[in-house]
């Protein structure tokens, strides 16, 4: 079975957000980039499937050179091979069409997106890459099981969660419940030194159009002190709730 | 042209998101001059919608659109958004929304923006403020596709009533459909308020000292009307199960009231609840980063004062 894991490059989750040039440009400065969490949810739950089901994980990014470093750290988790798609992207739509061009190429029966990525909170690709290539789609996964060409998923559901079942190939949307954040794989030393030797190919783009574009970029306000209540006067916080934030 | 809303419905019933994103439409509809046209699928009582402003109602009625398949309801909202030749469709936040887009996006050949957090800036072009960096930061998105989809972040723009007359049509599809995805089972937590449509959240940390604790939020919550919600570590640790789990990797937050109890308030928690509108704190470490974020807090050990609380808010409630 050919699985493919696509990765995005995120700020990690402790950054601070800052833009540069009139608030045009996020300021990569100090910035740590790392595996965007969903996908690695993603990139665990097929690396079991490489281990239980002799899968062969391919992982791809859209971008450019400074995404290798994610994509060795994914082929030292235990992926067995990584595709960089080499072109900047200006929305998911033209994402979904590079990986698109990708998928017609090999031919895989999974593909694991994150639900989201935790840059741009898009939510866009995965649904995008699955009506492009008229692949079932599931999407806030927390479970899936595979018998064969079967597939058994559960998704998360405003205030619930839903069964579902289908056949292969299907594109699912990760996030965490499809394995814990134990199960997570931190590399060792052998899995680092395996990923120097594995193929990174770097694949032309593919022509794709875009339908977005982000134009400027703003900070929330900077908010006001805190307004500390005394514990012996909790009437006051009900007050305060009730009569100043309107809100109960 | 026209701008089309779905108005989605759980069990029949319309979401309060849903109302939210016909008001968003009404007033997309006033400001470009354009029509307002709802679709609900298997909605009990479409005329609801009257109340809040859409010039005609496609009200379909299919037996094999009662299970939620995203696939066969992105075929149906495709197919009416082509044929009233809409130019701007506009979904909820909802679950069910967010994964129909960017089908929907593929299908109308359409620009996509998720997350917006008000009225278009601009309609020609059409220029969206959206919620990014998982509400560390705003941008401006251009859309620029001959039609154009815009998801609007809950609780952001709010619902506003606002009576009209719809021309309700009901639409009694034999819609082929495919169901390549089929729904085995779906299983709803009852007589609880999920956390994507409460108007206040109660959430609980590693404050809470364990599982055995959590009646306290839950308490603490029904007296409210609230949902429950939980920390990182909390749901990491098996307390709470993860659908509970609100923060940049978990659900997000964006309720009117949030209420942080024995939560010190990392940065990726912080993220992740910083769309609500008012926040407050209870945690007995005065240096708890959450304090910085909060509108109120109160610095006092959770055992001592979520009781008095409760006990006040139920005084209170009865007035």
């Amino acid at each position: 079975m050919n699985v493919l894991v696509c990765i995005s490059n995120v700020p990690d989750t402790t950054s601070k957000i800052n833009f540069i040039e009139n608030d045009k440009v996020f300021d990569i400065n100090g910035v740590q980039f790392i595996i965007n969490p969903n996908d690695e949810f993603g990139l665990t739950r097929a690396i079991w499937l490489q281990k239980n089901d002799q899968a062969i994980v391919t992982v791809v990014t859209v971008g450019d050179i400074s995404c290798e470093p994610i994509l060795r750290k994914c082929l030292a988790i235990g992926a067995n091979k990584a595709v960089r798609i080499d072109f900047n992207a200006l929305d998911g739509f033209a994402v979904a069409e590079q990986l698109k061009s990708l998928c017609e190429k090999e031919s895989y029966d999974l593909i694991i997106c994150g639900r989201e990525s935790i840059d741009y909170n898009g939510g866009m690709v995965p649904g995008m890459l699955a009506q492009m290539l008229g692949f079932s789609f599931i999407t806030n996964c927390i479970s899936m099981d595979l018998n064969g060409n079967e597939v058994k998923a559960k998704r998360e559901i405003d205030g619930g969660i839903e069964t579902l079942s289908c056949s292969l190939p299907i594109v699912i949307g990760a996030q965490k419940g499809l394995v814990e954040e134990s199960d997570l794989i931190i590399p060792n030393m052998r899995g680092i030194m395996q990923a120097r030797q594995k193929p990174l190919d770097v694949l032309p783009s593919a022509n794709s159009s875009t339908k977005s574009s982000v134009d400027q970029f703003e900070k929330p306000p900077v908010k006001g002190s805190v307004k500390l209540v005394d514990p012996e006067n909790i009437d006051e916080l009900i007050s305060l709730l009730h009569n100043e934030a309107k809100v109960i | 042209m026209a701008i089309l809303v779905y108005a989605e419905s759980q069990n029949g019933k319309f979401k309060k998101s849903s109302l939210e994103a016909v008001s968003y439409g009404r007033a997309l509809a006033d400001e470009s001059d354009q029509d307002l046209v709802a679709i609900s699928i298997n909605s009990e009582d479409p005329n609801v919608l009257a109340n809040y402003g859409p010039d005609k109602v496609l009200s379909i009625k299919d037996s094999s659109l009662i299970n939620f398949t995203a696939q066969n309801f992105s075929n149906v909202i495709s197919q009416y958004a082509k044929k009233e030749e809409v130019s701007i469709l506009v979904l909820s936040s909802a679950a069910d929304s967010k994964y129909l887009a960017p089908l929907l996006a593929v299908q109308l050949d359409a620009g996509l923006a998720s997350n917006v957090v008000s009225s278009p800036i601009s309609i020609s072009p059409l220029v969206v403020k959206r919620s990014c960096f998982t509400n560390k930061a705003f941008n401006n998105t251009t859309l620029k596709g001959s039609t154009n989809i815009i998801c609007v972040l809950s609780n952001s723009f709010g619902v506003h009533e606002k009576q009209s007359q719809p021309e309700i049509i009901e639409v009694n599809l034999s819609a082929n459909n495919d169901n390549k995805v089929k729904v085995e089972s779906v299983d709803e937590v009852t007589g609880t308020v999920s956390i994507a449509d409460a108007d206040i959240v109660v959430s609980g940390g590693r404050g809470l000292k364990g599982p055995e604790n959590w009646h306290l939020i839950e308490d603490l919550a029904s007296t409210l009307g609230a949902a429950t919600a939980c920390s990182k570590p909390v749901s990491d640790m098996g307390w709470r199960p993860h659908s509970e789990h609100v923060g940049q990797t978990g659900k997000p937050v964006a309720s009117n009231l949030y209420i942080a109890i024995g939560i010190s308030g990392a940065i990726q928690h912080l993220a992740g609840i910083n769309a609500s509108k008012v926040k407050v704190v209870i945690n007995n470490d005065p240096e708890a980063p959450f304090f910085k974020a909060a509108d109120y807090g109160i610095v006092a050990d959770a055992f001592d004062v979520v009781p008095k609380l409760i006990e006040k808010l139920k005084a209170f409630k009865s007035q």
